[in-house]
């Protein structure tokens, strides 16, 4: 085996054997770091294992989870979008301005989802159609949509949604299994199939790895890439409707902050922020580590910027604790 | 080998948290529009004192997100209903974002009442102002009225001539003159807009339209401060006392060099005192029904209106003996 390797050369998203590659990948890692915050959040704090507690605790990531898991795809291409929560916001004040001329629930999902279409068409169109790069795009989007909302409500809310909007955010699908729950658990799935199971997935790392190689080999990389801003949209559009039927109101300072929220979801999760590489697998476990560490800090009442110290420690020691690890057995030989 | 390593760790980690006191008779979380805030540091001293002088091993929790956000707030609702604290009081970041997320605690059978800033009548029990229109109209003018024995003419700066609050504080002072005040006369209202530039041209106008000018009444923390900076350079300390509604730390030098005799604004120490003696009141079983009265303590009584809400007192006065200490806090 060790002489066929010298001899063909490997795709490099996938390093060492499979079997140690699966016992070392990040995803085994974070796996490891969840199972330690779980045994110590449940002997930190008698409330932290009971069923509604956790339950509780899931509405603290899954809206924020929907977003990393297209962003993730988006950043593995090596793009970003910086403009996810301005467009929850741009979705949630449509939403709001259609209730005032009496849209129902399902006119009310429509709209928002479709906003969120929208935005990520128009981000799409500015990074491939006019080839602007798309951190810069997104920080003007950033600004832009969420200005429409500023300047639609000002100082305003929209408030008096439909009870059965309520379900969205609010809701329960079985037990203490809510809504936004189990929308989390299908679109990880979807995810998954379509980066690591799919020809679309494969034309993701090679544009992420090398965009004009991907483009001699014949992959369509303006399409995949406005495909991709679409999917955040589309993404954006969906938490948008989930947070103002948890809010059950609209206001224009919705969901500030979330873009680095998701960001660093993805990047704790794995995905070189350079693009090229990355797993759903690690997105999602990351979101749950992020979901434990708030809620088990929030248990014991630690002020909410030990929680951010907390947070950007975990994410160093994560990303480095491999490197270091790497760099000790290269030494070794 | 280096699982073993951290779990070890981890359980020391563990062990050293819960060391903690873990049981107390009452939770009463307060939580706040956001942490490191010195208006809501001074409000959590409150409470604690609150909580010291009703005894009984009250736990307070003081809380608030990092930036006053309303989903931020919404998680830290979420892990003090799994903590099953007994009542959460808290200065909402948004009055209807919050509103389902307090519902489901008073559902899991947790007090819920709003301070400072309210949260919508369905996602509380009763709302506590820290003061109401007519008891701040009053003491906008006792503030004047007191440094003028002999009566005189004073003028309101006001914000801008649609702000809601200042014009309802002005109609209810214009109210009480007559009644309480006979001997003032006000000259005139005018509007600065909130802004510096604008506030200061227009005390400098009421300073040179008023020759017999005795107050400048300023119901706004920027008016006052811009007030109370033209009475300086026009060197008229002594003459001309501004007062009105304004932040301890940013007035401290106008009442240390006697352009002002004292100012009044909401004292966030009662505000969390208060909030604790309610929501002590509210576990031990009592209903927030509008005409309930509750008492706060050595800060007074309260009695809810109709739509459950209570106005806390009168605006704390600040002169020389007070505004050292409270310039600090906020």
């Amino acid at each position: 085996m060790s002489l066929q390797s010298t001899e063909t050369r490997r795709i490099p998203d996938r390093l060492g054997t499979p079997l140690k590659s699966a016992i070392f990948s990040w995803p085994s890692l974070l796996i490891v770091v969840a199972v330690v915050l779980f045994v110590v959040n449940s002997l930190a704090s008698p409330y932290f294992l009971s069923p509604w507690s956790l339950s509780d605790a899931t509405f603290n990531f899954t809206e924020k989870v929907l977003i990393a898991l297209a962003m993730a795809l988006l950043i593995i291409a090596g793009e970003i979008d910086l403009s996810v929560a301005s467009i929850i916001a741009l979705a949630s004040t449509m939403m709001g301005l259609a209730l005032q001329y009496g849209a129902n629930t399902p006119e009310l999902v429509l709209i928002g989802i479709v906003t969120g279409l929208v935005c990520g068409a128009f981000n799409g169109f500015l990074v491939t159609g006019l080839g602007l790069p798309s951190i810069v795009v997104t920080i003007g989007t950033m600004s832009f949509f969420r200005g429409i909302s500023y300047i639609v409500l000002g100082d305003e809310a929209f408030k008096g949604y439909p009870a059965s909007f309520s379900y969205f955010g609010q809701g329960y699908v079985f037990w203490v299994f809510s809504f936004e729950f189990a929308l989390f658990v299908v679109c990880s799935l979807i995810y998954y199939v379509l980066l690591h199971r799919t020809n679309f997935g494969r034309q993701v790392f090679a544009i992420g790895n090398n965009d004009v190689a991907a483009r001699f080999s014949g992959i369509r990389v303006e399409r995949v890439k406005f495909i991709l801003f679409l999917l955040t949209g589309l993404m954006s559009g969906i938490a948008s409707v989930l947070l103002t039927s948890r809010l059950d109101s609209t206001r224009p300072s919705i969901a500030v902050g979330w873009e680095l929220e998701a960001v660093t979801m993805v990047v704790l999760g794995g995905v070189s922020i350079l693009g090229g590489a990355g797993t759903i697998q690690g997105v999602v476990i990351a979101a749950l580590i992020m979901g434990l560490v708030t809620f088990g800090l929030g248990l014991l009442n630690v002020p909410g910027i030990v929680m951010s110290i907390v947070i950007g420690a975990l994410l160093i020691f994560v990303i480095a604790l491999p490197i270091l690890f790497r760099k000790f057995r290269n030494r070794r030989r | 080998m280096k699982l073993l390593h951290k779990l070890a760790i981890s359980t020391a980690i563990a062990a050293a948290l819960m060391a903690g006191p873990a049981s107390a008779a009452e939770k009463i979380a307060l939580v706040v529009k956001s942490l490191g805030n010195g208006f809501f540091d001074a409000a959590a001293k409150g409470a604690e004192e609150a909580a010291k002088e009703l005894g009984g091993g009250i736990e307070v929790i003081y809380t608030g997100p990092t930036s006053a956000t309303a989903e931020g707030q919404i998680e830290i609702i979420n892990s003090l209903i799994a903590q099953k604290v007994d009542a959460i009081a808290i200065s909402a970041n948004d009055p209807d974002a919050l509103v389902p997320a307090l519902k489901k605690a008073m559902d899991r059978g947790i007090k819920v009442i709003s301070w400072d800033s309210g949260v919508a009548k369905g996602g509380r029990m009763m709302h506590l102002n820290p003061s109401d229109t007519n008891l701040i109209g009053e003491t906008i003018i006792k503030l004047a009225a007191d440094h003028l024995p002999d009566g005189g003419e004073v003028a309101i700066l006001s914000a801008s001539s649609t702000a809601n609050n200042q014009n309802s504080w002005i109609e209810a002072a214009k109210k009480i003159l007559p009644e309480k005040f006979p001997k003032i006369k006000l000259d005139a209202v005018v509007y600065g807009d909130d802004d510096s530039v604008k506030s200061t041209n227009e005390a400098k106008g009421l300073i040179s339209s008023y020759p017999n000018l005795k107050a400048i009444i300023a119901p706004t923390t920027v008016g006052v401060v811009a007030a109370a900076q033209v009475v300086t350079d026009q060197k008229l300390i002594g003459k001309i006392n501004v007062t009105g509604l304004a932040l301890p730390s940013e007035f401290k030098k106008f009442i240390d060099n006697g352009a002002s005799q004292g100012v009044a604004l909401w004292n966030p120490i009662d505000l969390g005192y208060s909030a604790v003696y309610i929501s002590d009141q509210l576990i031990k079983g009592k209903k927030a029904e509008p005409g309930a009265s509750f008492s706060l303590g050595k800060v007074g009584s309260i009695k809810l209106d109709d739509n459950n809400t209570a106005a806390m007192a009168a605006p704390y006065q600040f002169d020389k003996s007070n505004i050292e200490k409270f310039s600090k806090i906020y």
